[in-house]
């Protein structure tokens, strides 16, 4: 009798679907390129950061002040939501009750599946007018730190969380017969052998941070200038790019290609770093 | 096929090029007491080695399984029975880094040649492992699941065949009013038996087991052993066990691995009664008195 | 007392986060529940949004994910299996698409919106429309899809794997028949999130699937989705508040449900699968 082995005529179809996705990434880097390439080739490469300001109108495309703003949010942004983050965490692994501790990460996740443009939207008409009524406009730098920090504090909060869970129960019990508190405990022992894991919680939070487009652009003001006060508006690549790509032609267009171009380096170089992070936890844990 | 015509009484070496220095445990060595049953080699491993990666795990291992005995393989953990085993329905080939080196022959034909139909081989060959594994479905499709991989698809047929090899492992009369439940909820000595039904149901000609009772309490492990005796003569099984006195009571055959300078070793094989009265090697001795391992 | 100061600390950070979600919320649920009503939910909108509703933005929306999914569920699927069960651990060029993934699981979302663009929408001539939209959200979700699948098909106990093996199963029929409905809760919780970012996702859409808040037509009329139209709402229609509370309202709800049916549907895949 004969019987084909049905896993000759599976496996084909399945490696080629593979092979799509990789084909995938490789057509999404070439298209940036060649979209980007009018900018990167011939010296408009060097007026991208030299340029005195961004004027696409009139053909001058220095986005460093651009870029700074967004260096400037992601850093404001993980200031706030570090701390924050690891106090949950914290409480979540060492303070909160089984049922609380579960309640507690229930809500972590619906904060984590809050759609950016609805965060964006409560930052617009709630905070803003608040922050405006003080300082106004309203729409500015800090209020684009705060909604995109709360916006990262669940990604903090749950990655601290699982890189203190793996900290070994004995190394704590241990700490605990040296007659040790429960804050020395965490402080010396906790969280400094779940350094790594926490280091890279914290990357992975900043590439979401500077990734994120709507939150800022909905709160961020949009006013491009280097930032000079938590209370001045700013605009951020991310923002720039959906402000200005329906409209955008030539030069103008290859621009905003190359910073997006740009934003992803910075993006994959964070998640990099995370990732390493994240090893030498494992080696050492 | 017919190159390796089984041949009782003589010596049948498979010369597989290089001088062998070591004992080759084929018939013609074992026969000065009564065979127990049919003499006739039904696998024939010859120089077998096993390493994972760097690191060797069984050397040169050669001897014949005849067909319809219980053929035990006993030794300390670690020393390379398990891997002997997979060896034989190259389940190795699921470990990446696995090398087989030697030769075995099934019914004549080298199952460690790249163009053997694993599949079809492993369908003559069931396997039963040290925890009980039954699909997470219900029992029926457990053996369903088998048979019509195999191309049975007739309604009728893969119902007798399944209330066939139930009562064959003494489980129908405990489960034919819940086919339908999932497998999952047996007892575990269930469980074992049901996997041993599932092997069954394809009308292998060999078992091969993998401490079959290891994980089952005392009662359902005797339950289990019962059934292996109930399969000689009508299948050819390999068993291996930690227990000796499980090895004695089953075993028609049986084989003692040690390790030697870190890798597994066949140290002796023979007889059931022969190698557990009068070993031959001291080794082998010290084992079986429960003096090491 | 430094005890008692650590401690309150943590709380506190604890307090913060819960009382700032439920302001969220709350804030939400007060500028916008008013405003809800079956005909805002079925009826077209006027004025730029500001009065009727947003039953074609709905059914844009539902087109959308309804080609992601179409897309990204079954390449996804394909792709984890051929990972998890198809090829050997430590093969270099499963390795290598593994990383390929991981990097494109790093892109940020308005990136796929100029990919999505410039490929979709320009290079293969698609325009503004509801495919090209849908396959660039494909695109995004693809990876951490593929990943979470591949992590729970990996999960699965072997010892199933090698009973299969052992009985002389095909490796296809040990997926199909075992393995996948095995790791059903892992694929459900990857389609979750995937379903979650889809349709939560603005940035990708704003130039792939475009503004047109009309009822489309085709796949390839362009289409507003959900969240989009809370962006322009907010953005660029004064007086539209209302409608983006209410709105947004909608889309977390929608987003719930679609949890809730993922759910549903990995229970009953994995149940009747298992149980029969």
């Amino acid at each position: 009798m004969f019987r084909g082995n049905i896993d000759r005529l599976v496996e084909p179809p399945l490696r080629l679907a593979g092979f799509v996705c990789a084909a995938i990434l490789l057509l999404i880097l070439l298209f940036l390129i060649k979209e980007a390439a009018p900018v990167l080739t011939g010296g408009g490469w060097r007026l991208f950061f030299a340029d005195s300001g961004w004027y696409p109108m009139e053909g001058l495309f220095g986005i460093l002040p651009m870029l700074v703003a967004s260096l400037v949010v992601m850093l404001g942004a993980i200031m706030i939501a570090a701390p924050i983050g690891l106090g949950c965490a914290i409480f979540l692994q060492y303070y909160a009750p089984p049922v609380l501790a579960k309640a507690f990460r229930l809500l972590l996740s619906l904060l984590a599946g809050m759609p950016s443009v609805v965060l964006g939207l409560w930052g617009l008409t709630v905070l803003v007018p608040i922050i405006g009524s003080w300082q106004p406009p309203g729409t500015s730098l800090l209020a684009a730190t705060i909604v995109l920090a709360l916006m990262v504090i669940p990604t903090m909060a749950l990655a601290s969380a699982s890189a203190l869970s793996s900290v070994p129960g004995s190394l704590m019990n241990g700490a605990a017969a040296l007659g040790l508190t429960l804050r020395a405990r965490i402080c010396y022992i906790a969280i400094t052998s779940a350094g790594a894991g926490i280091r890279s919680a914290a990357l992975l939070s900043m590439a979401r941070a500077i990734g994120e487009t709507m939150v800022v652009l909905m709160v961020a003001g949009n006013v491009v200038q280097y930032p000079s006060g938590l209370f001045e508006p700013v605009r951020v690549l991310t923002a720039n790019i959906a402000l200005e790509m329906a409209y955008a032609t030539d030069l103008h267009r290859a621009s905003l290609f190359a910073s997006g171009l740009l934003l992803t380096l910075i993006v994959l170089a964070l998640a990099w770093l995370a990732a390493r992070s994240n090893e030498s936890s494992k080696q050492y844990g | 096929m017919n190159q390796m015509t089984p041949n009782p009484g003589k010596k049948v070496y498979l010369n597989q090029g290089s001088e062998t220095n070591h004992t080759s445990y084929t018939l013609s060595e074992i026969t000065e007491a009564q065979p127990c049953c049919l003499p006739e080699p039904h696998i024939q491993v010859r120089d077998l080695s096993v390493s994972y990666g760097e690191h060797q795990v069984l050397e040169t291992v050669s001897l014949d399984i005849y067909k319809g005995c219980i053929t035990a393989l006993i030794g300390p953990s670690g020393c390379g029975k398990t891997s002997f085993l997979s060896s034989l329905n190259r389940l190795t080939d699921m470990m990446p880094t696995a090398q087989v080196q030697g030769s075995i022959r099934f019914d004549g034909e080298e199952i460690l040649a790249v163009k053997t139909d694993t599949l079809n081989l492993r369908r003559r060959i069931g396997m039963i492992f040290q925890k009980p594994n039954p699909f997470p479905l219900s029992i029926r499709r457990n053996l369903y699941l088998p048979l019509k991989e195999n191309g049975i698809r007739n309604r009728k047929q893969l119902a007798q065949k399944t209330e066939k090899v139930l009562r064959e492992v003494g489980l129908w009369d405990e489960v034919k009013d819940r086919l339908d439940s999932p497998a999952l909820a047996l007892s575990g000595g269930q469980q074992q038996r049901l996997c041993i039904a599932r092997a069954l149901v394809l009308e292998p000609e060999v078992l091969l087991m993998d401490e079959p009772c290891s994980a089952l309490d005392a009662i359902a492990s005797a339950k289990v052993e019962e059934l292996i005796s109930s399969l000689a003569g009508r299948y050819t099984v390999v068993i291996v066990t930690h227990n000796l006195a499980q090895a004695k009571r089953v075993a028609n055959y049986a084989g003692f691995f040690w390790m030697v300078e870190k890798v597994g070793k066949l140290i002796e094989f023979g007889q059931c009664d022969s190698l557990f009265e009068t070993p031959e090697s001291e080794l082998t001795a010290a084992f079986v008195s429960g003096v090491c391992g | 007392m430094a005890d008692r100061l650590f401690s309150s600390a943590v709380w506190l950070s604890a307090a913060l986060v819960a009382a700032a979600l439920l302001w969220i919320v709350g804030d939400l649920a007060r500028l916008g529940l008013s405003h809800i009503s079956l005909e805002f939910i079925f009826s077209a909108p006027e004025n730029a949004g500001r009065s009727g509703g947003i039953g074609p933005i709905l059914v844009s929306t539902l087109l959308i994910i309804g080609v992601t999914l179409a897309v990204a569920l079954p390449l996804g699927l394909m792709v984890a299996v051929w990972l998890a069960e198809f090829t050997r651990r430590g093969n270099r060029l499963s390795n290598q698409i593994r990383l390929a993934l991981d990097v494109m699981a790093g892109i940020p979302s308005i990136v796929f919106g100029l990919f999505g663009n410039a490929f979709f929408s320009i290079y293969l001539g698609m325009g503004f429309s509801i495919l090209s939209g849908g396959l660039t959200l494909a695109v995004m979700i693809l990876p951490v899809f593929i990943r979470t699948c591949e992590i729970g098909l990996t999960a699965v106990d072997n010892s199933w794997r090698q009973g299969a093996e052992a009985l002389g199963m095909t490796r296809t029929s040990a997926v199909w028949h075992i393995l996948l409905p095995a790791a059903a809760p892992a694929i459900s919780a990857g389609l979750i999130l995937g379903i979650g970012r889809a349709t939560a996702e603005t940035a990708a859409l704003i130039f792939t699937s475009g503004y047109v808040d009309r009822m489309p037509e085709s796949l390839l009329d362009s289409g507003r989705a959900l969240a989009v139209h809370i962006y322009d709402l907010s953005m660029n229609v004064t007086g539209g508040d209302p409608a983006a509370h209410a709105s947004a309202l909608v889309l977390i709800a929608l987003i719930i449900l679609f949890n809730l049916l993922a759910q549903g549907f990995s229970d009953r895949w994995l149940y009747r699968r298992l149980a029969t």
